[in-house]
This record gives C-alpha cells, structure tokens and sequence, in this order.
C-alpha cells in the first residue's frame, strides 16, 4: 500500500480539485482529508458517514473557585498569560491555555484541574465515487490540529488495510507547519501543486526545502502554468534542479471554479478534456512509485 | 487600530488585499503591514522598502545538563507534551513538542534543565514612505507558528507606536495560528470567493471568529466566478459586505509578477476605497 500526500506550500493552487480529480480515476484507493481546519474534498464526494469518532487530546486547566486560596502562583508561572484575576478570583482563558498542566503541578489548594479537550471529530465515510473518504473537522478554536492529522492518517491507513486498498490519497493543508508535517510523516510520495506566480514559487521552494528533510520522492503540478510563462520556466528549472518529477502543466481554466460550484470533479464535468489528462497524470505518479 | 485580514480557505486574496490596502492607505496616513503567514510569508514580494532592521526570532527550550542531573525523572513526569523523557539514565529533550511552559525547568530539583535559545526564524522590518513593514519567516521544519506570530505582534507593539493603523496578514485556516493572529485584532476582515469552496470555509471562519467575539465583515474576491450563495450566508448571517472585488485575468496577471493591482485597475481601487471609507467610520474607542 502507498500513501500520495498532496500539498503546495500556498493556498488556493488547486490542491483539493486535483485530490477529486484522482479520487475519480485511482482505483482501490482512500481517500483522506487531512486539511482540518478547512477541509473542502466532502464537498465534491458528497460523503455518507458510516463511522463518527470524537477525538480528544491535550487539556486545560479550570480553577475551581471554591478552593482557590488566591495565592497568585497559578499566574506566576503560566508563560502563556492564560491567568488572570479580577479581585481574588482567578480564572484560566482556555483561548490562551495551551494545557502544560504548570499551574496544576504548582497550586498548593489542589484548585486546578486539567479536563480533556475534544479536539474535533473523524468520520469514516462513503463517497459516491465508491472509495472511502476519511475525514476530520477540527473543533471551534481548537489546538492540537497536527495531533487530529496524525489521527486521520492513522483511520485511513487502518480503512485501506481492512479494505485490501492499494492506495492511499492524501488533501493536505497549505503552509509548511505541524499540520504539513504531521501529513508527510510515513508518505510514499508528494504531488506538490503550484501556479506560476512568485507567491507559488516562493512557497514551493519552502514547502519543497520540507519534503526533502524527509526524503520523499515527489512530483509537480503547475496549474494556471499559462498565466504567467516565464514565471512557469522558472518553476520547470527548479523542478530540475532538484530532482523533482514535472507532471503535467494546467491552463488557467475557468473549469476549475465550475466544477466546484456545480460539487464535482474536472473528471466529471468534461469528461474528454480532463479524464485522459489525470489519468496520464495518475500513470505518471505510478512510474515514480515503483 | 488593529485589523486583521483573515479567510477560511487559502489563495483567496488576503495578500492582495493586505498590501494594496496597506499601500493605499499609507498615502495618507502611517500605517503598519505586519505579515503574520510565517509559513509562507508573501507580502514581502510586493513591497519594495529600505530594510530598517533584521533579527533573528527564538524561543526557550531545556537543555539537559547531564553533570547537574540526580536522574529523579520529575522533568519528565510534569512534561505533558512529552517532549522530556526519561531513557534509562538519559534524560531526552523532543524541542520540536516542547511549548516552552518552563515547567521542567523550574520545577527540576536542582536546576538541571536550563532553558536556552532555540531559534525559530528571522523577522525583518522594512519602510517605504508612511508605511512600516514588518515580516517573519519561520525557519523550515519549525512545527508550531504561533510563538513567531505572538512574538512578531510583540515587536510592533513596541515598535510602531506611531502608526494610526495596522494590517495582520494572517494565516489560512482556522487553526491556533490563526487564533494566535487575530486574537488582539479589533477586527477582522475575512476575505472569501464566491464558490462552495469559498462558502463552507467562510462559514467556518466566522464561527472562530464569533467564539473569539470579533466583529467581522467581509470582502469578496473574484466575483464573477461561482454562484450568489456567500451573498445570500452574509445577508441572512448579518455580515456586512464591505467590498466586492472582480475576478479578472489581468489582476491574476499583475498578482503573478510582484505588482501592485489599484494604480492599474479602477474597479480595485475603488473597492479598497470603500474599505478604507468603512474603517474609517469606525468608533475611535478601537
């Protein structure tokens, strides 16, 4: 079985409409939205949930006012300013705690206690595509949305196993912090999606300079590539450079906001122009694989 | 005055309208761009200034000092990230799960556990004319954002105090980095297109923003594109519409190559126009 994380570094280069595209094409593969806090592939595979799980991890602190003595040490040590206190009550702000648990260790009235957090929720689900889609929606000013990917991935890996997939598809999030990290841990393969601005280049040769710590094989999609051409040279010279498979230039192509208006995927909505283009794309990927 | 320009779904155009709006503004008044996307800080590529200073970002961690160390494993016992273990006779300090609480270092018995400086990345601040620039870039394998943003919004606390109004870049997304960006901001301007892409992370973004009780309003990018389903959520949610930005090749164009969009598209500037008319009538309490 093989994982394909799909990232880009910057938003919005069409990374969620590529994942649809192949979740079309990919046979015995699935599919897992590992963008938490703002996933959008259930939009087009229009998912049936089977299986809901709440996800907890980390804590907060909570003071019980009861048996506070108001000594101020809470507040003292919390590097975070979650503490404050208006006469002698003291109160946590749960926006601020980041649950290290200082304060519980410190009280010496035994006031604070640290609960569990729900981080948010993981769905096993159906997609009318016939794979399965393994997604997660990260709760209202939620921490830990590195933690609820690792916990997707791991629900996706599981789903595969059990189902005898030969693949595994991965939506990940823009930027190069915990929750990227968190999707590239045990990948096969990267598809990186960029545009030909300087914003893309910048953020794939940031995004990139990641992937390589972890030494994973990876390939490039330039989508709008003829919205700026020399920016696009640019971008091919650097796939060079770096040993970076090109996959296939996109056009700047109103079907791409087209098909998401109307829920469904390039594949779908025009089936001669983009059903034989993702599928070279997808026999391009699997020669990188093996 | 703080505002922060924020969106659910990357790629719709907070760059774009931080910058420009910056850079109109700062025609008449001064104004402070700070880029808080230190994963993938853009702003810069748009803003030509004299760099005015440039320092390198850190935050604490242990360091275990092995000769100090009794072995009595309550460092790792009251870390509860797990970023202090406790290998046999070894003591093993994970920085990329450490959130800097100083709790093993402070509460180790005999002081073996100093925090020293671990770097995070490079902030830099640039002026052109009215306006002050200010970006950070996190360094590449640094998991956690949100110190870099807390410390960045620290330093032009400090060191704008002239400025009348400041622009946060923020993040994409709903996550604590963005929580982390926006939480001081008087408000917050989330930008969206108008497709279901667009519609479901607005949605998303505004109950974050709510539960963090900002005001909000709301800028569409793009229009021409998708349906009329974000007009219809922003009328029935209440949600002031401030500016309805068209979607045309030749602002993708400009925004390729490093340009800046209002000298050259009326319909643009007159949409910033009407922003900044709003920001204005602001109470002056914010």
């Amino acid at each position: 079985m093989k994982e394909i994380v799909i990232i880009s570094g910057k938003g919005g280069t069409g990374k969620t409409s590529v994942a649809a595209a192949l979740a079309f094409i990919v046979p015995k593969a699935v599919m897992a939205d590992c963008d938490v806090d703002a996933a959008d592939l259930h939009l087009i595979l229009k998912p049936e949930i089977r299986t809901s799980e709440d996800f907890y991890s980390g804590v907060k602190a909570e003071i019980d006012p009861g048996m506070c003595i108001g000594c101020w040490e809470c507040e003292r040590v919390c590097r975070f300013n979650a503490i404050s206190h208006a006469s002698s009550i003291y109160k946590v702000n749960p926006l601020d705690c980041e649950g290290c648990g200082y304060c519980n260790q410190i009280c010496p009235a035994q006031a604070i206690s640290l609960p569990q957090q729900m981080v948010g929720q993981c769905f096993v689900s159906d997609t009318r595509f016939g794979c399965r889609l393994v997604h997660a929606k990260l709760g209202i000013g939620a921490d830990n949305s590195g933690k609820l990917v690792a916990k997707v991935k791991k629900e996706a890996k599981k789903e595969a196993l059990r189902t005898g997939m030969d693949y595994i598809l991965v939506d990940g999030s823009p930027g190069i912090g915990c929750p990227v990290i968190s999707s590239l841990s045990g990948a096969d393969f990267v598809i990186l999606v960029t545009e030909p601005t300087l914003s893309g280049l910048s953020d794939l040769q940031r995004v990139w300079q990641l992937t390589d710590q972890f030494k994973i094989p990876a390939g490039c999609l330039i989508n709008k590539a003829d919205l700026n051409p020399q920016i696009t040279a640019q971008i091919k010279d650097f796939l060079d450079q770096q040993g970076i498979r090109h996959l296939d230039d996109l056009p700047y192509d109103e079907d791409f906001s087209q098909a998401i208006t109307l829920g469904q995927s390039l594949v779908e909505i025009d089936p001669p122009k983009w059903k034989t283009r993702f599928d070279l794309i997808w026999q391009s990927i699997i020669k990188e694989l093996s | 005055m703080k505002i922060a320009i924020a969106s659910g779904k990357g790629g719709t155009g907070k760059t774009t309208l931080a910058v420009n709006l910056a850079l109109r503004a700062a025609e008449s008044t001064r104004v402070t761009l700070v880029d808080l996307d230190v994963e993938e800080p853009n702003s810069g590529i748009f803003i030509k200034g004299d760099l005015i200073r440039e320092q390198q970002m850190f935050r604490l961690v242990p360091q275990w000092e092995k000769e100090l160390c009794t072995r009595c494993g309550k460092c790792a016992e009251v870390c509860l990230y797990n970023a202090v273990l406790k290998l046999g006779e070894t003591i093993m300090v994970l920085p990329q799960l450490c959130h800097s609480c100083h709790a093993c270092s402070e509460l180790c018995p005999v002081g073996a556990l100093p925090m020293r400086d671990q770097p995070l990345g490079y902030l830099r601040h640039y002026r052109l004319g009215k306006l002050d620039f200010i970006e950070s870039k996190l360094d590449i394998g640094v998991e956690m954002a949100s110190p870099l943003i807390g410390q960045t919004l620290d330093y032009v606390r400090t060191n704008c105090p002239e400025t009348n109004i400041t622009f946060q870049d923020c993040p994409p997304g709903t996550s604590c980095a963005v929580i982390n960006a926006t939480k001081h901001a008087d408000m917050v301007i989330l930008v969206t297109e108008p497709t279901p892409f667009g519609l479901y992370d607005l949605s998303l973004a505004v109950d974050t923003m709510r539960h963090l009780g900002k005001s909000i309003a709301v800028v569409i990018n793009r229009q021409g594109i998708g349906n009329e389903d974000v007009f219809r959520y922003c009328e029935a949610e209440k949600i002031p519409v401030w500016a309805v930005l068209p979607n045309r090749r030749e602002i993708a164009e400009l925004y390729s190559r490093g340009e800046i969009i209002y000298p050259k598209v009326e319909q643009f500037r007159q949409g910033l126009d009407a922003i900044l008319q709003k920001l204005d009538a602001l109470p002056r309490t914010i």
